[in-house]
């Protein structure tokens, strides 16, 4: 219940942010849409200034801050640039990775078969930091002698070395370059592991967005590039094992656990953070989410054509060899561990279709608990209530916060994912006289909870993605909205507007045409 | 929205987002430590004696080895606990029993320390006992040291040399 509340918090902090950052950047470029990209953007931002910057990095303890020195100063233009570029990009990442956290927490996109991609996220964060903090030892600074000495005083409360491992840092006399070759070692390594969980993570999602829009990564480099000449990336004095590293420039972004150091045991901290990660592991499961009916196939009307195959986001569907003798070369079949149950198959399946009247309405693919034969019937119910003089038909996804109760004269019907709604129930409505306008109401642009649903339903209203919409469907009399869940002023707002616009339209149909089903 | 302003926001949006990044990446500043004071660093690293003495192997016994296994002693692994004391101006800083690593007991134990002193004249004395003796100390070093501020002062543990060395 606490859990709930907290989600629901988050989720109105969050669509307060992104309503005002709609303003700037509109919905389909919305940085908050775009986080887990962007956090991709930063990796190879950071990973290929790292590359460059390795050329001229001294990896010996004694020549590493000459080399920095160098590389800040005599070449500021460029390698300077790449060092401000590689700190900034990396602080970009915690950033967006934090965001990305409690986003996907507020949107409850975790829970269920959606654990994978939470859990697997979860090591990128601890690599994230040992990449930072092994990053900021080898500038070999004073921050750097900080760090070496608060990180191996923190390492050495754990009951498990032997000899105290701070010693390599006790006094100038002590010092040697063997941590520092592992600090070397490790901050080239790391990214590469953190790489290959960032792949694993996004590997039940079938068109991964791994790139922001053009536009947003522009913007982004550019505010970086100019980040980088406006205010550099520089070191601080040379690391003196002798000195005590008094005032120092801090990295918050990453060091800030090392802020608490000052008021909590090494145990404890150790504690926290283990108690941490730990328990994002399984906010998953807190509490385990209900299962709905997974999508299934019926043999005798599928044919094979892989459209469900090509619009589920996550991998649920897969094409194999048919298995009944029927002249068609594959069969779909659903994989009930990665299947969400959102629908967007039956939405892609051509004989989906509400127009049928010879046979049974039963489609080659479909959820149990949401058959096409009870979307129709919900339909013509919804035609059957209208009261007012404009009779505006809404179709809704479960997640837009579009409810029944809505108002406003219009009739809803709501479905797990908008993109569940064949298109040609647009059609079977309209040509019919069930309603005057249809509205289809999803997700924020680009932000669907179901990844993809937004953005298929969009191509397929357009024309642009098989199952199209038939080209006979008035389109002054079709709205495809898009809604902030908890931005109810807004979706009043939205649909005022267009039942306004569709009573300037004649009524649907032309008199003298029917209005029955 | 007229593309100009919302142009405008954009840039806006990107300044902010730069601010938070440069300004968080250095400030504010983290006061580590107090720069008016000496730190002091103590770490030893020690294997203390056994518990119980080897014990002198007869030919005899010595015989019913195999011949790549031959010893002339045999001795329990398990080791005593490091018993250590500093004092600054005859004061008590620590005082502490450090016990062996090891699953068996049998490995060095370990004391690391880190203290910060008033600057200034002091006289530190550091004493050890790694034997099961129960009175007076194995090793001891006392000295009259200058500490100064923002620097640190060591005392490290070497048997093999004059046993405690301050630096």
């Amino acid at each position: 219940m606490r859990m709930a509340a907290l989600k629901r918090l988050f989720r109105i902090l969050f669509d307060r942010a992104e309503a005002l950052f709609d303003l700037a950047f509109g919905q389909q470029l919305n940085p908050f849409a775009w986080l887990g990209a962007l956090g991709w953007y930063f990796f190879w931002i950071v990973f290929g200034s790292g590359i460059y910057l390795y050329v001229f990095f001294d990896t010996g303890i004694t020549d590493a801050y000459t080399s920095v020195q160098y590389i800040t100063n005599d070449q500021w233009y460029l390698a300077g640039v790449m060092r401000s570029l590689h700190r900034y990009a990396s602080d970009a990442l915690v950033v967006v990775v934090v965001l990305h956290v409690m986003r996907e927490f507020s949107l409850d996109r975790l829970r269920g078969k959606r654990f994978f991609a939470w859990i697997t996220g979860i090591p990128s964060i601890f690599f994230i930091y040992i990449c930072g903090i092994s990053g900021y030892w080898l500038v070999w600074d004073k921050l750097a002698q900080y760090i070496a000495i608060a990180t191996t005083e923190w390492i050495d409360t754990l009951p498990f070395f032997g000899e105290p491992i701070a010693n390599n840092f006790l006094n100038s006399s002590t010092l040697g370059g063997r941590f520092f070759t592992l600090m070397v070692f490790i901050h080239i390594f790391a990214p590469l592991f953190m790489l290959l969980m960032m792949w694993i993570h996004i590997q039940r999602h079938a068109r991964a967005r791994v790139n922001p829009p053009r536009q947003l990564a522009i913007g982004t480099a550019v505010m970086l590039v100019a980040l980088s000449f406006l205010h550099p990336a520089v070191s601080q004095a040379p690391a003196d094992l002798d000195v005590v590293p008094t005032e120092l420039g801090f990295d918050w972004y990453y060091l800030f656990a090392y802020a608490l150091l000052d008021s909590i045991p090494g145990g404890q901290l150790w504690l926290i953070i283990v108690g941490g990660f730990s328990l994002l592991a399984v906010m998953p499961w807190l509490p385990p989410e209900k299962r709905a009916p997974t999508a299934v196939v019926s043999l005798d009307n599928c044919n094979g054509c892989g459209r469900c195959f090509d619009d589920c986001p996550f991998g649920a569907i897969s094409m194999v060899p048919r298995s009944d003798g029927k002249a068609y070369d594959s069969e779909a079949v659903v994989n009930a561990d990665n299947c969400l149950s959102c629908g967007i198959c039956v939405g892609a399946c051509p004989t989906a279709t509400p127009f049928r009247r010879a046979t049974a309405i039963v489609p080659g693919i479909e959820l149990p608990d949401h058959s096409i034969v009870r979307l129709r019937g919900d339909t013509l119910a919804a035609s059957g209530r209208f009261s007012g003089d404009v009779r505006v038909l809404v179709y809704a996804c479960d997640r837009c916060g579009i409810g029944p109760d809505e108002g406003n004269g219009a009739q809803i019907i709501t479905m797990p994912c908008i993109a569940m709604l064949p298109p040609s129930f647009v059609d079977f409505v309209l040509s019919r006289g069930l309603a005057d306008g249809v509205a289809i109401a999803g997700c924020a642009s680009e932000d669907c909870y179901y990844r993809l649903g937004d953005k298929w339903t969009a191509q397929r209203l357009r024309g642009e993605r098989d199952p199209y919409l038939r080209k006979r469907v008035d389109k002054s009399r079709l709205r495809h909205l898009h809604a902030r869940p908890t931005s109810r002023r807004q979706h009043h707002r939205l649909l005022q507007e267009f039942a306004s616009s569709v009573a300037q339209l004649p009524p649907n149909p032309p008199r003298g045409g029917r209005r029955d089903a | 929205m007229h593309s100009a302003l919302r142009f405008l926001l954009q840039g806006a949006a990107y300044v902010a987002m730069a601010a938070l990044l440069g300004y968080f990446a250095t400030l504010p500043p983290y006061e580590y430590g107090n720069a008016g004071l000496a730190s002091v660093k103590v770490s030893l690293s020690h294997a203390a004696n056994r518990v119980r003495p080897c014990v002198q192997l007869t030919q005899e016994e010595i015989a019913e080895f195999a011949a790549n296994m031959r010893r002339t002693e045999t001795c329990e692994r398990e080791r005593l606990p490091l018993i250590f004391e500093l004092d600054i101006d005859g004061e008590t800083i620590i005082d502490l029993r450090a016990e062996p690593s090891g699953l068996w007991n049998d490995g060095p134990a370990s004391i690391y320390e880190r203290f910060e002193v008033a600057p200034g004249t002091h006289t530190i004395a550091a004493r050890l006992r790694d034997t099961a003796r129960t009175v007076g100390w194995d090793y001891a070093r006392e000295e009259t040291v200058e500490l100064r501020a923002g620097l640190y002062f060591t005392i490290t543990f070497k048997p093999e040399t004059r046993g405690f060395n301050f630096q």
